[in-house]
């Protein structure tokens, strides 16, 4: 099986130096759907941040789509994350773009085509159900509906992995709901691994999946 | 609405600092025409024992540009109580001549000095009269006043510096969040920076456009133009193409350095 990410030993912290994630491992298949639980201030998002490569290991390796991350170039690094989608836990939209501008970022940055586009734009919204708000801007939105916007940019442009943080953690069950299908959808349909930090692993999940947990600085895989 | 807002301040620095530097541009200008119109009323006279070669006196210094022989029948005129035409022509061959020579330039002290000096090695030659106290008292003004508006133009320049700074600082945090996010999805440098580098040119060239109307209009007002005509000079106050590519080029230079410094100065945030 093809790994998409491999730590081996990784310790991670921030400019403070107090070690969050200590000398951890963690393997992750591709095309596997993968859920990240642990305490608040556990670390969860600062390991998918080291996973997206805004956070450099201090020690240990870290491979992601079989790239050491570890002193990789901008060049490289930006490759890696065009084929990344990123739910951030708070949403990181652009405030001055329309919903659907930040939907297409993405695809923009991929450099897709604006027929392309506007028809994947279209469709997203439809996904998560804001057809109706086409036009507005972030901050014209719910959470929740931001959240959404979060999710659809995540999909947009097809990625090979799906780093999503918390993504329902705003949502009622109806669109919490909606979320997991898409992901689900994303991940049955185009192969794509999926790993999702969660509070919450839902019930209704059809595929198989593995569960990390996140305890004292170390990921330990929950059966 | 949100996006005149969004111009306003960056054009505004940029404005006050092309107009300061166009305001210097003027100032030298009419000093320069200015003493364009002292140098033909400024002249040296010199007084000579016995009649002079015009490239004699030439020869002595590169700045003269004109020599007149100056009769002394006015002199002589005045002294012509009573006196009979012999004695008259003979007085008239035994006075010294004067010449009275026009400069290229209006001189700097240091040049008159050296003309005077230049002169006296004529041995011939036995007195120069520069006008010297006059003259030193003009130029000093015309110094002074230079002095002034530089010292004006400068502070503006600084004023506006620290402007454009402060400019900058809210340019790098009103940027860095959608550079940062771009970042994120792996946009290269060019296009997370690309609105940015458009912003500052379109501010640069709307503040051109202002400055180029402002200018083309002052330099056609009836009371300005007065104004140069009473102190008795023609001043180009703007050329509409040269100094219209100066003023441009200048706002332009500005704010891709101020738009480069900002994407330097990003850093993605964790
Ligand atoms: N940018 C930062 N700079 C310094 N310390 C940080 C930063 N972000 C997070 N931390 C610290 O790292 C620790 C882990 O934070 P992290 O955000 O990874 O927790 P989490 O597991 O995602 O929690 P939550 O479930 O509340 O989102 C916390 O103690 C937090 O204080
Ligand atoms: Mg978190």
């Amino acid at each position: 099986m093809d790994k998409v990410i491999i730590a081996k030993e990784i310790s991670l912290s921030y400019s403070n130096n107090e070690t969050i994630i200590n000398k951890a491992n963690i393997s992750i298949n591709a095309g596997s759907f993968v859920f990240i639980t642990g305490a608040s201030g556990s670390g969860k998002s600062t390991l998918l941040k080291s996973f997206y490569g805004a956070l450099k290991p201090n020690q240990g390796s870290l491979m992601v789509g079989g790239v050491e991350l570890k002193g990789i170039s901008t060049k490289k690094l930006n490759f890696l994350r065009r084929h990344i989608g990123i739910v951030f836990q708070d949403y990181k939209l652009v405030k001055e773009w329309t919903i659907e501008k930040n939907i297409m970022l993405p695809l923009i940055i991929n450099g897709y085509d604006k027929g392309v586009t506007k028809v994947q734009v279209e469709t997203l919204l439809k996904h998560v159900r804001l057809k109706h708000q086409f036009g507005k801007y972030p901050l014209e939105l719910s959470g929740g509906e931001q959240q959404r916007v979060a999710m659809a940019r995540a999909l947009a442009h097809n990625p090979i992995m799906i780093l999503a943080d918390e993504p329902t953690g705003n949502l009622d069950d109806y669109s919490s709901q909606l979320i997991w299908n898409l992901l689900e959808g994303a991940n049955t349909q185009l192969n794509t691994t999926v790993i999702v930090v969660t509070h919450h692993i839902p019930e209704s999940l059809k595929v198989d999946y593995k569960h990390f947990h996140i305890e004292y600085g170390s990921i330990n895989e929950v059966n | 609405m949100k996006s005149i807002k969004n111009h306003l301040s960056l054009v505004i620095a940029l404005l006050s600092i092309l107009f300061s530097m166009q305001i210097f541009i003027i100032v030298d200008r009419s000093l320069d025409a200015y003493k364009q119109n002292l140098v033909t009323s400024y002249s040296v006279i010199i007084v000579s024992q016995k009649r002079l070669s015009k490239d004699d006196i030439f020869a002595a210094n590169k700045m003269i540009s004109d020599i007149k022989e100056l009769t002394p029948d006015n002199v002589v005129n005045r002294l012509n109580t009573g006196m009979d035409k012999k004695n008259i022509d003979f007085l008239k061959l035994t006075l010294p001549k004067f010449y009275k020579l026009s400069l290229e330039h209006y001189p700097s002290p240091k040049e008159i000095e050296s003309l005077t000096k230049d002169l006296l090695s004529n041995s011939s030659i036995k007195k120069v009269e520069n006008f010297s106290h006059t003259h030193d008292i003009t130029y000093k003004l015309l110094l002074l006043f230079k002095a002034v508006v530089s010292v004006f133009a400068i502070s503006i320049l600084i004023v506006t510096s620290l402007l454009i700074f402060k400019e900058l600082k809210i340019w790098q945090l009103k940027h860095a969040e959608r550079m940062n996010i771009m970042g994120l999805f792996g946009a290269p440098v060019w296009l997370r920076s690309a609105v940015l580098f458009r912003l500052s040119i379109v501010d640069a060239l709307i503040a051109s456009a202002i400055a180029f109307g402002l200018f083309e209009y002052l330099s056609s007002n009836a009371l300005i133009l007065e104004q140069f005509s009473n102190i008795g000079i023609s001043v180009m106050i703007f050329d509409p193409l040269n100094d219209f590519i100066l003023l441009l080029g200048v706002s332009l230079v500005l704010s891709i350095l101020l738009a480069s410094f900002i994407v330097l100065g990003h850093k993605e945030e964790v």
